[in-house]
């Protein structure tokens, strides 16, 4: 037996890649801001498991279902017995909504956000994305952007749902408009205050269960522990401490704001009293906001590929 | 009936990474709201209960008892390794019992002193409100952890199903129906510190029976556990 380098005269190539006649994809390369695109609506397909298993859809549709659930009754009570009962505005707040289904609201963003997050660093698919012609910025920031439509989804639907049965119920137009849109903004800054806070602890870990029992000690203690402290201070008759510490739980600290922007009823004990309190809890939206966007920024440049 | 070994595990999976961090930071902050609470309106018995029961019993007591179970039995049966421990020549039983007995650890140092802490920071003058919301803070937290035990061998989804049925049952249907109180852990606790403290934390709610019914969620969890572990099947889902 003779290896080829012996029949073979010196000089000559050794080796040849052979072509197959397979066809190289020849058609137009989409550059980032279609992967990006893409990337985010397939995070918000999968929040609410849409395209993931079917056991996944579950929790999601059920907790949007009982979302809808209670103002669906309170629009039904005012369509029906608004003459009886005298009412001319909603029976409840749209900017006291979001806090009094907070539980739900919470749940939401903490079962999703580590299904978004925590999985692509545990299985290393982000691997596979940061291959691909996207940044880790732009990642981070359409992961971000899809839970925050999500949630804003969540929270934004039994509001539109309550609206289109004022205006059924021949609630003046203009004042329900207006409302409504103050909500709606109140909505996004809750949203996006959620989502944030939620991404940040569910990047912190990959194990999933962790990342959601974190998440929901996050929000709801700090909830907790705002709501207490409001409530004594507001007893003490000490609203200046339960002012303060309304900053501390985004749903506490979104409700201010609409207090402060839109004159909303509050639906906390001690809300934001002076313009200059409502621009520190303006400020204060902005700063988590941003702040978790700085915090998921830094934590994905030590993420390795 | 206690392994010292899978004890010595326990208490290291519990720690290891974020877990012990968040362990560590829910009674700080209900010892931090408690100081807050007496510099503010200084020895107030309504502030003081109100405190430990919204923020002590009904939130932290069941998260710590969450985060304490979760961590022992559901990373093992996630990554699969819990099979390592399965082969070993141990009762069933007694993996169940020393994984609960660190739970009941937990509970006690993270949850229930810190409940007794803050009941004194709030009411120094009379600590029997303290002593009734430490040692029904015990009950509550043990019960809780049989239950999550339970829940964290028959599904991997056990954090989440656990979390919901705290928030959806105890928290918003067991402040709107009043009828919850039988079959709620939180409502039985609040019996028990009621005849401790001597106080009225829930209406229409016989001792006797909030002690029997915790103990039988306590000991059917722990039974319960075992048995499903005995039969354990080693399948993933999704």
């Amino acid at each position: 037996m003779s290896s080829p380098s012996d029949s073979e005269p010196a000089g000559a190539p050794t080796g040849v890649i052979h072509d197959l006649g397979y066809r190289p994809y020849g058609g137009p390369r989409l550059g980032e801001r279609a992967v990006a695109r893409a990337f985010f609506v397939t995070g918000l397909r999968n929040t609410y498991g849409l395209g993931r298993s079917g056991r996944s859809k579950v929790l999601p549709f059920i907790l949007l279902g009982v979302m809808l659930l209670p103002a669906l009754i309170l629009v039904g009570v005012l369509v029906q017995a608004r003459n009886i009962l005298g009412l001319n505005e909603q029976i409840v707040a749209y900017s006291t909504y979001p806090l009094t289904t907070q539980l739900l609201i919470s749940v939401f963003v903490a079962s999703q956000a580590p299904a978004l997050i925590s999985r692509d660093l545990r299985f290393r698919t982000i691997t596979l994305y940061l291959a691909r012609p996207m940044r880790r910025t732009t990642y981070v920031l359409v992961r971000l952007a899809s839970l925050t439509v999500a949630t804003f989804l969540l929270i934004g639907a039994p509001l539109l749902l309550m609206y289109v049965g004022g205006l059924l119920a021949d609630l003046p137009v203009g004042r329900e408009t207006g409302r409504f849109l103050g909500a709606i903004v109140g909505a996004a800054l809750l949203a996006a205050c959620l989502s944030g806070l939620a991404a940040l602890v569910a990047a912190l870990t990959v194990r999933r269960g962790l990342a959601v029992a974190a998440v929901i000690v996050v929000l709801l203690v700090s909830y907790t522990v705002v709501a207490t402290i409001q409530g004594i201070s507001g007893d003490a008759g000490r609203p200046a401490v339960g002012e303060v510490a309304g900053l501390f739980s985004p749903y506490t600290l979104v409700n201010g704001v609409q207090v402060f922007l839109f004159d909303s009823p509050a639906a906390t004990n001690t809300p934001p009293s002076s313009d200059a309190m409502g621009l520190v809890y303006l400020l204060a939206v902005v700063l988590t906001v941003g702040g978790a966007i700085g915090g998921l920024l830094a934590r994905y440049r030590t993420v390795h590929p | 009936m206690i392994s010292r070994t899978i004890v010595r595990l326990g208490v290291r999976s519990v720690f290891g990474r974020w877990r012990g961090a968040l362990l560590f930071v829910l009674p700080l902050v209900l010892i931090a709201v408690s100081v807050l609470v007496r510099v503010l309106v200084g020895e107030n018995e309504t502030g003081a209960q109100h405190t430990l029961q919204g923020l002590g019993l009904v939130v932290i007591v069941p998260l710590v008892a969450l985060l304490a179970t979760s961590g022992l039995l559901a990373p093992e049966i996630d990554d699969g390794s819990v099979s390592y421990l399965l082969a070993k020549p141990i009762s069933r039983y007694t993996i169940v019992m020393s994984k609960l007995v660190v739970a009941a650890v937990c509970v006690v140092v993270f949850a229930a002193v810190p409940l007794f802490i803050a009941g004194l920071v709030m009411l120094t003058s009379s600590p029997s409100l303290a002593v009734g919301f430490g040692v029904g803070s015990v009950a509550g937290g043990l019960a809780y952890c049989a239950l999550f035990a339970l829940l964290s061998v028959m599904s991997r989804h056990a954090v989440v199903i656990g979390l919901i049925y705290l928030l959806i049952w105890e928290g918003l249907l067991g402040g709107l129906l009043d009828g919850v109180r039988w079959l709620s852990i939180t409502r039985w606790s609040e019996a028990v510190i009621g005849e401790l403290a001597d106080l009225e934390l829930v209406e229409d709610l016989p001792v006797t029976y909030a002690v029997i019914a915790t103990a039988v969620v306590l000991v059917l969890g722990t039974w319960l556990t075992g048995q499903r572990l005995r039969a354990f099947n080693l399948t993933g889902d999704e």
